[in-house]
C-alpha cells in the first residue's frame, strides 16, 4: 500500500513543478488538475473516500475548470511572447533559497513529532456529516453565508459598465 | 494498512506548499499567481487531513471541507478582480497594477 | 468677622473663575451682575468689616484668619492667612469700593466689546489679587497678590491684542516691573534666610530686635524691597513703562494704573516700614527717589498732548509725592494721599474715558474743545477732579492731602527745606498741567463734536468721586483749620506717628504760601493757554518742549544700554547647539521618511517577498532557540 503512496505523491510533486514553470497557461492549468487527482488518491489511501470524491468534484471539476474558462476568455495566447521575457531562470534563485531554507525548517520541526499512524479505521461519510450537522452547524451555516457572499460580489463584480468618453478626450 | 509514517506525510504537504510559494514569488502573470494560491490552499486541507485520518476523528474532513468551500469563494472573486484588472489595464503583469505607491 | 476678612479676596477670585470658564455662554448682563456684582459685595464686606474693626478699637489693633498650609518643607513653612489692620482697611476700602465705581462705569464704556466676558473676568482677577496682596500676613502670599497683579495689569494693558503696539506696552509695563520684583524676592530671601519665618509681624518684630539701625543687612534687604516698590509705583529709575500702559481702556487705566496697582509700592513700604526705620540712608533715598520723581513727572506732564499721558505722569508725579511722605516718616499722610488720590485720579481716568469714547478715540487734546458746553456733568466732575489734583485751598480735598504732606516733608525729623521747596514746585507744576489740561479739552472752539452724551451708569460714577474728591478731605483738617485727626487716627494703630522737629515757621505760613502757589499756578495756565495762547505757542515747537514729552529721554536711554544689546546678543546666538538640535531632529525625521518610504513602492511581488523573508526569519529564529 505504502508504493501507491509514494508513486502519488511524487506525481503530484512533479507535475505541480510542472505547473509552476510552465509557460502555456492551459498547459500549466492541466498539470494542476493532474496534481490535484494525485492528491485525490492519496486522501483515498488515507482512508477518507468522501474528501477523495469532494477534491475531484469540486477542486479539480469547477475551481480548476472556472480558472480554464477565464484563462480563455482572457485570450492568453497573446500574453506568450510576455511570458518569455518575464520568465527567466535568475528569477528562481531568490524563492528557491526561501523554500529551502523553510524546507529545513520544517523538518526539523518535524523532527519532534513522535507518532505513528494507524489507518485501520476508515472514516465514513456518514461520521463526517453527522459531525457537519450537529458540532459544527454554525460554521456550515456561515459557509452558505460565505457563498452567497462571493455568488453577489462575483456578479458586481464581474460586470463592466463601458466606459463613455468624451470625444474631445479620446486619444488618437 | 498505510504505514507511512506521519512526519513524511506532513512533509509531502509541505514540499507542496513551498512550490506553491515559490509559484506565487516567481511568476509575474497573475493568472498563475493565483494557482500557485490554490496549490497552497491545496496542502493546507491536505495537512487536515492527514491529522484527522491520525486521531481518527471526522475534523479533519470536515475543516477540509471548510478550507474548500473559502477556497471556491476566494476563487470566483480573485478572477472576478483579475476581470476587471485585465479591462482596465489591459495585461495581466503584475508589476502593472502599482498605483498604491508612495 | 474673620468669614469676612477671608472671604473679602475670595468673592472676586470666584467671580474670575465664573467668568472666565462660563463667560462666554452668558449674556451681557449676566456678566455684568458677576463682575460687577462680585466687587460690589466686597465693598459692602469691607464696610461691614471696617465698622467692625473700628468698634473694636483701641483693645484689638489687628485680626488675622489662618486659611490653610501652602508650602510645609523643612523649615519653610508659608501658610495662606490674612490679616486685617488699619492699613489693609485703609486700603482694602479703596479699592472695593472705587473699584466698584469703575465696574459699574465698564459695563457702559465696554458695552459694545466684544471681549466684554473677558475684561469682567481679568478685572475681577485684578481685584482679587490685590485684596490678596493688601491682606495678605504672609509675605509669599503678598509676592503671590504682587505677581498676580503684574500678570492682570499686562492682561489687560494688552487687552485689544490685536493693536500690536498695545501688546508691546503690555510687555514693556510687565518687564520692567519685572526688574522690581526680582530685587524683591531677592529681599524676601535674604529676610527668610535671616529670621526663618515668613508672617510679616513676625518678621517685622525679629528685625527690629536683632538688626541694629544702619547695619549693611538692614540696609541691603530695604533697598532691595525698595527696588520691587519702584517696579510697581513706576518711580524713578523705572517709570518708563507707565505712560505707555495707557494703551488699555480708560477703566484699566483708572483702576489699575492711578488707584490701585501703582500703589502698591506704597502699601509695600508702609507694611514693611520698620525695615525702612532700621535702614535711613534707604528712607532718604525713598524720599530723594519721590522728590526727583514728582519734578521730572511733572515736567513731563507739562509738553504731553495725549489727555491720556498727561494723567499717566500726573500719577506718577502724585505717587512721587506719596513716596516723599513715606521717605520722611509721614506714613499716615502718605496713605491719607493716597486715598485722596484714588478718588480723583479715578475720576480723572473715568471722565477722560468719556471724552475718548465720546469724541470717537480721539486722544489729542489739541483736537479737542469747546467740551463746556456739550458735555456739562462731565466737564463740573472734572473740573473738580483737576482742581483736587491741584490742591485748590480749602475746598478740596487734594489740598489737605498734599499739604500735609509739604508740612511734613519741611518739619518732620527725617525732613528737609529741599524736600519741601521741590514739593511746592512739584505743586505750581501740577497746577499749571492740570488747568492747561482743562483749558485746552473743555474751553475753546469745539474741533470734534461728541456722537452721543453718556448715559447714567457712566456719569453717577463720577459725580459720586467727585463728591468724595471733595468731601473726602474733611476727616483730616490739620490744626490750625479745624484739627480733625479722624483718619491719622485710625491708620496711627499700625503706623508710627510722626516725629516733628523744632522749626521757626509755623504750620499757617507754609499753608499759605502753599495755597498761593496753587492759585498762582491755575493763573498762569489761565493767562496762557485760554486768554493769550500765543504765549505757550511758541514753548510749543521748542526743544525743551521735545525733551519734556519724551519723558526725558528715558526710553531712548535705556534702549541704548539695554535693549540694543539684548537684541544684539541674541542675533548673535542664532545658530547655537540647541537650534541645531531642534533641526536635526526634523531633518532625521524627514531622512529616515525617504528612507522607508522606498519600501512602499506598490508592487505586489515586493510585498510578497518581503512576506516570505520574514516569515523565512521568525521560523528559523523558533526553530534555532
Amino acid at each position: 500500500m505504502n508504493i501507491f503512496y509514494y508513486i502519488a505523491a511524487a506525481v503530484a510533486m512533479i507535475s505541480t513543478i510542472m505547473a509552476i514553470s510552465g509557460r502555456n497557461a492551459i498547459h500549466s492549468l492541466l498539470y494542476l488538475i493532474l496534481s490535484l487527482l494525485a492528491v485525490s488518491v492519496i486522501f483515498y489511501l488515507l482512508n477518507a473516500p468522501f474528501i477523495a470524491a469532494l477534491e475531484v468534484i469540486i477542486y479539480a471539476g469547477a475551481i480548476m475548470v472556472l480558472f480554464i474558462f477565464v484563462t480563455m476568455m482572457l485570450n492568453i495566447g497573446i500574453e506568450r511572447k510576455m511570458e518569455k521575457k518575464w520568465l527567466n531562470p535568475r528569477m528562481w534563485i531568490v524563492p528557491s533559497i526561501l523554500a529551502a531554507i523553510l524546507l529545513i525548517d520544517f523538518i526539523i520541526a518535524l523532527k519532534n513529532v513522535k507518532a505513528s499512524p494507524s489507518t485501520d479505521q476508515a472514516i465514513l461519510p456518514k461520521q463526517v456529516g453527522i459531525s457537519l450537522f450537529s458540532t459544527y452547524l454554525l460554521a456550515v451555516e456561515i459557509a452558505g453565508i460565505l457563498l452567497m457572499a462571493g455568488v453577489i460580489g462575483a456578479y458586481h463584480l464581474g460586470s463592466q459598465k463601458k466606459k463613455v468618453t468624451h470625444r474631445y478626450l479620446v486619444k488618437k | 494498512m498505510l504505514t507511512v509514517p506521519i512526519e513524511t506525510q506532513i512533509l509531502i504537504a509541505g514540499i507542496l506548499f513551498l512550490l506553491g510559494l515559490i509559484g506565487l514569488l516567481v511568476r509575474r502573470n497573475m493568472i498563475y499567481m493565483l494557482m500557485s494560491i490554490e496549490i497552497m490552499f491545496n496542502s493546507a486541507g491536505m495537512v487536515f487531513i492527514i491529522a484527522g485520518t491520525h486521531w481518527k476523528q471526522p475534523d479533519g474532513q470536515v475543516m477540509f471541507i471548510f478550507i474548500l468551500a473559502v477556497t471556491a469563494v476566494e476563487v470566483a472573486i480573485g478572477l472576478a478582480l483579475l476581470l476587471q484588472v485585465y479591462h482596465h489595464f489591459k495585461t495581466l503583469d503584475a508589476d502593472s497594477v502599482n498605483k498604491l505607491k508612495d | 468677622m474673620t468669614t469676612i476678612i477671608a472671604l473679602i479676596p475670595a468673592i472676586p477670585l470666584i467671580g474670575f473663575l465664573i467668568l472666565a470658564l462660563f463667560g462666554r455662554k452668558m449674556t451681557r448682563k449676566t456678566i455684568g451682575y458677576i463682575g460687577a456684582g462680585s466687587v460690589g459685595v466686597v465693598a459692602i464686606l469691607s464696610l461691614i468689616a471696617g465698622i467692625g474693626f473700628i468698634k473694636s478699637l483701641p483693645q484689638v489693633k489687628s485680626y488675622s484668619v489662618v486659611l490653610w498650609d501652602w508650602i510645609n518643607v523643612g523649615n519653610l513653612k508659608a501658610d495662606i492667612s490674612f490679616s486685617l489692620d488699619a492699613l489693609s482697611l485703609v486700603f482694602c476700602f479703596v479699592i472695593t469700593f472705587v473699584g466698584f465705581l469703575i465696574h459699574a462705569y465698564s459695563l457702559k464704556f465696554m458695552d459694545r466689546d466684544e471681549g466684554f466676558s473677558r475684561f469682567f473676568a481679568y478685572m475681577n482677577l485684578f481685584v482679587g489679587s490685590m485684596l490678596i496682596l493688601v491682606l495678605a500676613g504672609n509675605i509669599l502670599l503678598l509676592y503671590l497678590g504682587w505677581e498676580s497683579v503684574g500678570l492682570c495689569s499686562y492682561l489687560l494693558i494688552g487687552f485689544w491684542y490685536k493693536e500690536p503696539a498695545n501688546d508691546y506696552a503690555a510687555r514693556k509695563a510687565f518687564i520692567i516691573t519685572r526688574i522690581g520684583d526680582t530685587a524683591m524676592i531677592i529681599g524676601i530671601f535674604i529676610l527668610f534666610l535671616n529670621f526663618g519665618t515668613l508672617n510679616i509681624n513676625e518678621l517685622m518684630h525679629k528685625a527690629s530686635l536683632k538688626w541694629g539701625t544702619g547695619s549693611s543687612i538692614a540696609v541691603l534687604t530695604a533697598a532691595l524691597l525698595l527696588g520691587g516698590a519702584l517696579g510697581k509705583s513706576a518711580q524713578l529709575p523705572l517709570q518708563t513703562w507707565l505712560p505707555d500702559a495707557m494703551a488699555g481702556p480708560s477703566p484699566v487705566s483708572a483702576l489699575i494704573h492711578a488707584a490701585t496697582m501703582v500703589t502698591a509700592g506704597v502699601y509695600l513700604i508702609a507694611r514693611t516700614h520698620v525695615l525702612f526705620s532700621l535702614a535711613p540712608i534707604v528712607q532718604s533715598a525713598i524720599a530723594i527717589i519721590g522728590a526727583l520723581t514728582l519734578l521730572i513727572a511733572g515736567f513731563s506732564a507739562l509738553a504731553q498732548h495725549d489727555l491720556k499721558r498727561i494723567l499717566a505722569y500726573s500719577t506718577i508725579s502724585q505717587i512721587g509725592y506719596m513716596f516723599l511722605a513715606l521717605g520722611v516718616g509721614a506714613w499716615s499722610a502718605a496713605v491719607f494721599h493716597f486715598m485722596i488720590h484714588a478718588f480723583f485720579k479715578a475720576l480723572l481716568f473715568l471722565g477722560a474715558g468719556v471724552v475718548i469714547i465720546v469724541l470717537n478715540e480721539e486722544h489729542d487734546i489739541f483736537r479737542m474743545g469747546g467740551l463746556r458746553k456739550k458735555l456739562p456733568v462731565v466737564f463740573m466732575t472734572f473740573l473738580i477732579g483737576s482742581a483736587s489734583l491741584s490742591a485748590l485751598p480749602l475746598v478740596t480735598a487734594g489740598f489737605y492731602s498734599k499739604d500735609q504732606i509739604l508740612w511734613y516733608a519741611f518739619s518732620s525729623r527725617e525732613g528737609s527745606t529741599v524736600l519741601w521747596i521741590a514739593g511746592i514746585m512739584g505743586a505750581f507744576l501740577t497746577a499749571i498741567y492740570s488747568f492747561r489740561m482743562i483749558f485746552i479739552t473743555f474751553y475753546g472752539e469745539s474741533k470734534t463734536q461728541p456722537s452721543f452724551q453718556p448715559g447714567k451708569l457712566m456719569t453717577i460714577p463720577l459725580i459720586i468721586l467727585a463728591i468724595l474728591s471733595v468731601a473726602g478731605g474733611f476727616i483730616e483738617l490739620p490744626e490750625s483749620i479745624g484739627n480733625i485727626h479722624l483718619f491719622s487716627d485710625l491708620v496711627d494703630n499700625t503706623l508710627p506717628a510722626v516725629v516733628i522737629k523744632k522749626t521757626g515757621l509755623s504750620e499757617i505760613l507754609l499753608q499759605s504760601f502753599s495755597a498761593i502757589i496753587a492759585l498762582a499756578g491755575i493763573y498762569l495756565a489761565y493767562l496762557i493757554y485760554y486768554k493769550k495762547p500765543a504765549l505757550s505757542e511758541s514753548f510749543n515747537h521748542s526743544k525743551l518742549n521735545k525733551f519734556f514729552e519724551k519723558g526725558w529721554g528715558f526710553d531712548r536711554l535705556y534702549d541704548i544700554l539695554f535693549v540694543k544689546p539684548a537684541v544684539w546678543l541674541s542675533e548673535i546666538d542664532k545658530d547655537d547647539i540647541f537650534d541645531w538640535m531642534n533641526i536635526g531632529i526634523s531633518k532625521l525625521a524627514l531622512f529616515s521618511n525617504r528612507l522607508l518610504s522606498v519600501t512602499q513602492n506598490g508592487k505586489l511581488r515586493w510585498y510578497l517577498m518581503s512576506v516570505s523573508i520574514g516569515i523565512a526569519l521568525i521560523l528559523s529564529y523558533m526553530i534555532l532557540k
